[in-house]
């Protein structure tokens, strides 16, 4: 299936979590928050959101800013 | 001298200098900034993360006794900074935030209109919001009956380094606004924070002029000690000014001629 993640089309097998895109690329899931189709995921639900073909999952993070 | 404290959203704030994360050439720099103005609220932003580059986390410097002020920045319409500040609220550091909401790339002035519908929106929902205005009367009493629980008025335009150029009208607002009024943005130098506070500003924010000071951290005590200074200076009460000089000896009693 293909998720839009920040802006970029991927490809994921069926059955993916946030969890396992942010463990795939080494992100420690306390420091980010996910949006996905405009609402908020909670973290604790990272691990059971089962991700569907077509999601727009937005995943951020605090950086310096002013 | 009694304890002089700043409330904002019901916390205590002893140190009205607060500071930023942004511009830093080495983020590891950010708690010896800390220290050194004895600041104790700063500010972050909210971006996707970059997920093909390492996992460099700006949290990982902050101390933590500090108050988190996110920003809306990259927000453009007051829905846009909603969505950013729920977001911010998402990551469990508190519900301060910092609202900005700006569609001039050129000098990144802050549009009123859609920063108080905004502030409305978040204030309802229990945040801490505290606005980046211009300084202008009627904005800021717009956003003090949205709920906001300070506001911050431009000195100058962001990251410019030039000063008080709004001046008069920040002066109106520490008079007519009965908010913290924080002095955000175009603070360059230690002697305009202190100007900022004499004049009876609550706090000032300062991020550009301390990171890109060639030693930021000696740039951050010497704000932090501006800011005290003009305080200070403020609860002091400086006398008046006149026209004419007014001789501090005493006029009588001088020597006889020879």
């Amino acid at each position: 299936m293909i998720v839009v993640l920040n802006g970029k089309e991927i490809e994921a097998v069926p059955g993916t979590t946030i969890a396992d895109l942010l463990a795939q690329r080494e992100i420690a899931s306390e420091t980010v928050v996910a949006e996905r189709n405009g609402d908020i995921v909670p973290g604790a639900d990272f691990s059971t959101v089962a991700l569907k073909d077509g999601d727009h999952l937005e995943i951020l993070r605090f950086v310096g800013g002013g | 001298m009694s304890e002089d404290i700043l409330e904002i959203g019901g916390r205590g704030i002893a140190s009205r200098l607060f500071t930023g994360t942004g511009k830093y050439g080495d983020d590891s720099l950010i708690p010896g900034v800390c220290e050194a103005s004895g600041s104790e609220v700063i500010t972050v932003a909210l971006r996707r993360v970059d997920l093909n580059a390492g996992t460099e986390n700006v949290m990982d410097h902050i101390p933590g006794h500090m108050q988190l002020l996110p920003n809306t920045s990259g927000a453009r319409t007051a829905d846009e900074a909603v969505r950013i500040a729920r977001l911010a609220r998402a990551m469990g550091c508190g519900d301060w935030i910092k609202i900005e909401v700006i569609s001039d790339s050129r000098y990144l002035l802050p549009d009123g209109y859609e920063t108080a519908k905004a502030t409305e929106i978040l204030a309802k929902e229990g945040f801490v919001v505290l606005p980046y205005i211009n300084a202008d009367l009627y904005v800021a009493r717009s956003l003090a009956d949205a709920g906001a629980a300070a506001v911050m008025p431009l000195g100058a335009p962001i990251g410019t380094n030039r000063g008080l150029k709004t001046r008069e009208m920040i002066r109106i607002l520490i008079e007519e606004i009965d908010l913290p009024i924080v002095v955000d943005a175009g603070i360059g130098r230690p002697s305009e924070a202190c100007e900022a506070m004499e004049m009876g500003a609550d706090a000032v924010l300062v991020n550009t002029a301390i990171a890109t000071a060639s030693d930021p951290i000696r740039m951050a005590g010497a704000f932090g000690r501006a800011v005290r200074a003009g305080r200070a200076a403020y609860l002091a009460g400086p006398g008046a000014t006149r026209r004419h000089a007014d001789a501090s000896s005493p006029l009588t009693g001088f020597l006889g001629a020879v």
